[in-house]
């Protein structure tokens, strides 16, 4: 199991946010979170991949108890896991194919140019690679965002809202590329609000969609 | 690929990840400057107050003063009498009768050049040069006493061990300064380095995102913290030697005199900067540490 999360709730004060949340997210399965604004989308997000630590319940990366991990454990599990966010979280002063190649610089690991240069091609920004962040569109930010959390080959991406702020062409694009990399085996799962970026995955994955409803993980459907 | 992007692809400048133009690493810049700055007088207070004292003890310790009052017809007789016990006393090297003009110049500070010296019922004075194992003083204050009720033997211990010890204090109080400028230092290092981790958050978020180690990211401000240090402080201490080495020389008179450095002297103000950039290093890792742990 890559992810596992049993009975976990979670709130911010005295408003309980999510609970009871069983969730498991096996290698090469495919997600899809929903649920309206606020829900908790993010929350149960940043929960998988150990940002947040839960009020309750046990979480498990990889088989590891989360509560259990060391800092520097954490830190490790965390390169098995690429993170998506809808603000993409770029280093402004770096070039966009610095913000790629990143995980390499922070694991202290020497960066496979050659890979590095492909990789760009794959997501489509081989012209791009010295601009820097704010020079950039929106859809090319999350593209670029997306070849970051794939760069050091995780088992699991975690997608948070990744069309948030792009348009229908450009998420088909991005959806495709997350489908492909599902398709080589690694686990996929989408938080998002975007009914019809998941319609558009019903011909290309076969997908689970989860929503969440009242602070509770409701399974939506087990194929679209 | 980009020079900038091969660069950080060596990993030889991971510190790049934090960016440069922040207002905390230039004030931190300029702190160790001024800091430095202070550091070299101090340095320069302490060794001075050092070489004073060994000076002073130096000068005073192996000599002694022997006043001689007697009437004008007695006088002769006594200075032979008392040269004559001195030459008997061991540990005595030699002696010598201070002429008139010598006498003058001692109250001419006082009393002014035109002082007629030659009227005046001024005692003599011997001066005693001694052995590096001294003489006694009691048995010699005695010998005196019996053949020259006259003299009164100064061996100025009086005078130099309240000089010995103020120089000796002020030597103490400049090496205070120096440890309490490298204090301020380090707290204002890491005043900087906290507040430049607090401005860089996000900057932090994105490395632990990617799976940084606590490690990286204190290694990233530590490293930039450091080079900024250690480039303020040459600034800062480069010009305290250079305000030391502009500083007109007060000749031979003042006790301001040989306040800076000479010779070797010149060295000990340039370990300031590494000393500095030690102090940066483990002020500003024990901070980035302390804050990673925190928001953690």
């Amino acid at each position: 199991m890559v992810i596992r999360l049993a009975n976990v709730s979670h709130d911010y004060g005295a408003k309980g946010l999510l609970s009871g949340i069983d969730l498991h997210i096996a290698p090469g399965a495919f997600h899809f979170l929903t649920g309206p604004s606020g829900a908790g989308k993010s929350t149960l997000l940043k929960l998988c991949y150990g940002e947040l630590r839960p009020r309750s319940g046990q979480i498990e990366l990889f088989g590891q108890p989360l509560g259990g991990l060391s800092r520097d454990g954490l830190a490790d599990t965390r390169r098995r896991i690429g993170v998506i966010h809808q603000d993409c979280q770029f280093l402004d002063h770096l070039t966009l194919a610095e913000n790629v190649a990143l995980p390499f610089v922070a694991t202290g690991r020497p960066v496979p140019t050659r890979d590095l240069i492909e990789l760009l091609g794959w997501v489509g920004l081989g012209q791009h690679a010295d601009a820097l962040p704010p020079t950039l569109s929106g859809g090319e930010r999350q593209r670029a965002a997306l070849a970051r959390a794939v760069i050091l080959s995780p088992e699991v991406v975690l997608a948070d809202e990744p069309t948030g702020n792009v348009d229908p062409e450009m998420s088909q694009r991005l959806l495709s590329l997350l489908v492909e990399l599902n398709r080589m085996g690694t686990a996929v799962m989408i938080a998002t609000h975007d009914m019809a970026l998941i319609r558009n995955a019903k011909a290309q994955v076969s997908a689970r969609v989860l929503r969440i409803v009242d602070g509770t993980l409701q399974q939506a459907g087990a194929d679209l | 690929m980009s020079r900038r992007l091969s660069l950080i692809l060596r990993g030889g400048d991971s510190d790049r990840v934090v960016p440069s133009a922040g207002l905390s690493a230039l004030l931190s810049g300029i702190s160790a400057a001024m800091v430095a700055f202070l550091a070299v007088f101090a340095l320069a207070l302490s060794v001075s107050a050092g070489q004073l004292a060994l000076r002073w003890s130096d000068t005073l310790s192996q000599s002694a003063t022997l006043r001689l009052s007697a009437t004008p017809s007695e006088i002769g007789a006594q200075t032979e009498a008392v040269l004559e016990i001195l030459r008997a006393t061991p540990g005595v090297i030699s002696t010598r009768v201070l002429e008139i003009d010598e006498q003058r110049a001692l109250l001419e500070p006082w009393f002014g050049p035109d002082l007629p010296v030659e009227s005046l019922a001024l005692p003599r004075l011997i001066e005693i040069i001694e052995s590096p194992q001294g003489f006694d003083p009691v048995g010699l204050r005695l010998r005196l006493a019996t053949e020259a009720p006259g003299a009164v033997l100064d061996d100025h211990t009086r005078w130099r061990r309240p000089l010995v010890q103020a120089a000796s204090s002020l030597r103490l109080l400049a090496w205070s300064a120096v440890v309490l400028i490298g204090g301020v230092m380090a707290a204002t290092i890491t005043l900087a380095a906290g507040f430049s981790l607090a401005a860089n958050a996000p900057v932090i978020r994105v490395l632990r995102l990617v799976g940084a180690r606590d490690a990286f990211i204190a290694h990233a401000f530590t490293r930039r913290f450091t080079l900024t240090t250690l480039l303020g402080s040459t600034v800062g201490t480069l010009l305290g030697m250079l305000a030391f080495a502009v500083l007109p020389v007060a000749g031979d008179a003042g006790f301001l005199t040989g306040l800076g450095f000479s010779g070797l002297g010149w060295a000990m103000p340039l370990a300031i900067p590494p000393v500095a950039a030690v102090i940066a290093w483990i002020a500003t890792r024990a901070a980035a540490l302390r804050a990673l742990r925190r928001e953690s």
